[in-house]
């Protein structure tokens, strides 16, 4: 095949979303038609509060939730931030001890890890191999000192589902609250806060086709939270700022969208997805799908190759147009590669071989087979090149 | 992020393999970092005349050692020994800051390969100084931070 030879393929849905052409027509009024400030009086703001109202709705129906129980704010990582940050500060009185993963994302890790040096102490659960979290060990690691729960409703490297009904259970069996970040599960894993018995819930518009920088938390009525930015009095005095007007109409219209048909939605993804797996397992020996076969977003895709490292497997997927990620530390500074994948327990070069393929509204049966296509070719190559293959698995050499 | 001459040795790599009758072999890095490259040369009175690599690692490191694989072909082992990484980033056009650590495996290989000529030669290895490898930071498209 010749490098020459490409097509634009999108698969790093996980990474971000396109902008579907509704959401961007519902948000185009509100920046130059509509643009008063939705906390003056004067009927010129009056469009812009309705507009803020209407997308709290539909994000409160999305989550079975009610309108006053949705903070607007400016992404998925503010929302991580502040609920764990903001019911740690409430409930320091009450406790110093918060329960997470040790594959939730940055914005919770890294979150946790600043609480520690304040004098929290935070425990991070392991997963098993498929990345699944054990509610029996939330249970164990639950003390009289505990405040907070939080565990990822879907992971965003491997996709993991993880069984946040149970943890809700346990959690709340021992009075403590539970956050989850749902970043990567909402439009895919079907949320009602309630059934699922939910206190604090993260979201983030870039990840179902709306904008980015726009993001929201849930709050259940009566959790106690301390806000995280402060400043004026909107969103009922729990987060400063004038509104990203625009922004969250947009996360509005794309909510509910995302939220319409889940499980045909689901289907036709998945449909997609596990031929990409099947095809991908059944073309290029010596590789394995990370994360769990079954408990797993629709979109999700996650291989390791042996021999290869990711990003020499990305640039050469990108000269053939096709956009993807990987586990990979690639340089050197900390050795580490992703800590999910090493969470999972695969061996340092496995992870650093590693892609994720994550499709999307746009993907298409064509683009499945462009991948299968392309995909073996560019690891025969880098297994070629590479030193620790295996004679045998290397196809003759040309020169 | 890259350059077009980096493009070029990653899609299409220049003395990929291994001599069967290498007169020195370097290997330098290991899985866990993420970066193997294994060197090997043939070596004519004072002079390389053949140098192959296989490599490990991203798309920096498969370029650095394509790129210095051709750069001591026709060299004696002096003037091989002499290359320096930024020669190799130069001929390269440049190397983000973070890969720069691949152009100093690059160089740390052939220096290995050149030792291992001179040992079975029965003569002193040269002073390789201090591994550079393993130094540089970050790197592009990481699904951890989406
Ligand atoms: C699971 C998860 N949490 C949090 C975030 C952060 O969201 P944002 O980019 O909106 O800050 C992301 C993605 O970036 C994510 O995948």
């Amino acid at each position: 095949m010749n490098d020459k030879d490409q097509r634009p393929v999108y698969m790093d849905h996980a990474a971000t979303t396109f902008m579907k052409p509704e959401v961007l027509a519902a948000m185009a009024p509100y920046f130059s038609r509509y643009f008063g400030n939705p906390s003056s009086l004067y009927r010129f703001a009056r469009e812009s509060r309705k507009g803020v109202e209407e997308a709290r709705s539909q994000v409160a129906t999305a989550l079975g939730a009610e309108p006053e129980e949705i903070s607007f704010c400016a992404g998925g990582s503010e929302a991580d931030n502040w609920a764990i940050k903001g019911v740690a500060s409430a409930l320091r009185k009450k406790g110093d001890h918060i329960i997470t993963t040790a594959i939730e994302h940055h914005a919770v890790l890294h979150t946790c890890e600043a609480l520690e040096k304040q004098g929290y102490r935070v425990t991070y659960l392991p997963v098993d191999e498929f990345g699944r979290v054990d509610p029996g060990d939330v249970e164990d690691a639950i003390t009289d000192r505990t405040i907070l729960v939080s565990v990822m409703t879907a992971n965003n490297e491997i996709g993991t589902v993880q069984p946040i009904t149970e943890i809700g259970r346990v959690a709340h069996a021992h009075g403590v609250l539970f956050h989850t970040d749902a970043v990567q599960a909402v439009g895919a894993v079907p949320i009602d806060v309630d059934a699922l018995g939910i206190d604090l819930l993260s979201l983030s518009g870039h990840k179902f086709y709306g904008p980015k920088g726009t993001g929201a938390l849930y709050i259940r009525r009566g959790t106690r939270i301390e806000s995280l930015i402060h400043g004026g009095g909107q969103e009922r005095g729990r987060r400063a700022g004038t509104e990203n007007v625009p922004g969250i109409v947009g996360l509005g219209r794309a909510i509910e969208l995302a939220t319409a048909d889940i499980e045909g939605h689901n289907r036709r993804i998945a449909a997609m997805r596990d031929r990409l797996i099947r095809g991908v397992l059944g073309s290029i020996p010596d590789t394995r799908l990370n994360g769990h076969p079954k408990q797993r977003l629709p979109n999700n895709a996650n291989f390791s190759f042996r021999y290869v490292e990711g990003e020499s497997i990305l640039l050469l997927l990108d000269a053939h147009g096709i956009a993807a990620s990987t586990g990979s530390a690639c340089s050197s500074a900390s050795l580490e590669p992703s800590h999910v994948l090493l969470a999972i327990g695969l061996p340092h070069e496995e992870a650093h071989g590693s892609l994720r393929l994550t499709l999307g509204d746009a993907n298409t049966e064509d683009d499945v087979d462009y991948i299968l296509e392309v995909l073996p070719e560019v690891i025969g190559r880098l297994r070629q090149i590479s030193p620790l293959t295996p004679a045998c698995a290397r196809v003759p050499e040309a020169d | 992020m890259y350059t077009d001459v980096v493009m070029e040795h990653i899609t299409n790599p220049q003395n990929v393999g291994e001599l069967a009758d290498a007169d020195g072999v370097g290997e330098v890095g290991s899985p866990a970092c993420g970066d193997i490259m294994r060197i090997s040369i043939k070596v004519e009175g004072d002079r390389i005349t053949d140098a192959r690599f296989r490599t490990f690692g991203c798309a920096a490191a498969i370029a650095s050692s394509s790129m210095a694989t051709g750069m001591v072909r026709g060299k004696s082992l002096i003037e091989a020994w002499a290359i320096s990484n930024a020669d190799v980033v130069d001929a390269l056009g440049g190397l983000p800051p973070a890969k720069v650590h691949c152009s100093v495996l690059a160089r740390d290989a052939i220096r290995a390969a050149i030792n291992d000529y001179r040992t079975r030669q029965g003569l002193d290895a040269w002073e390789m100084g201090s591994c550079g490898c393993c130094g540089g930071s970050g790197c592009g498209s990481r699904p951890e931070n989406g």
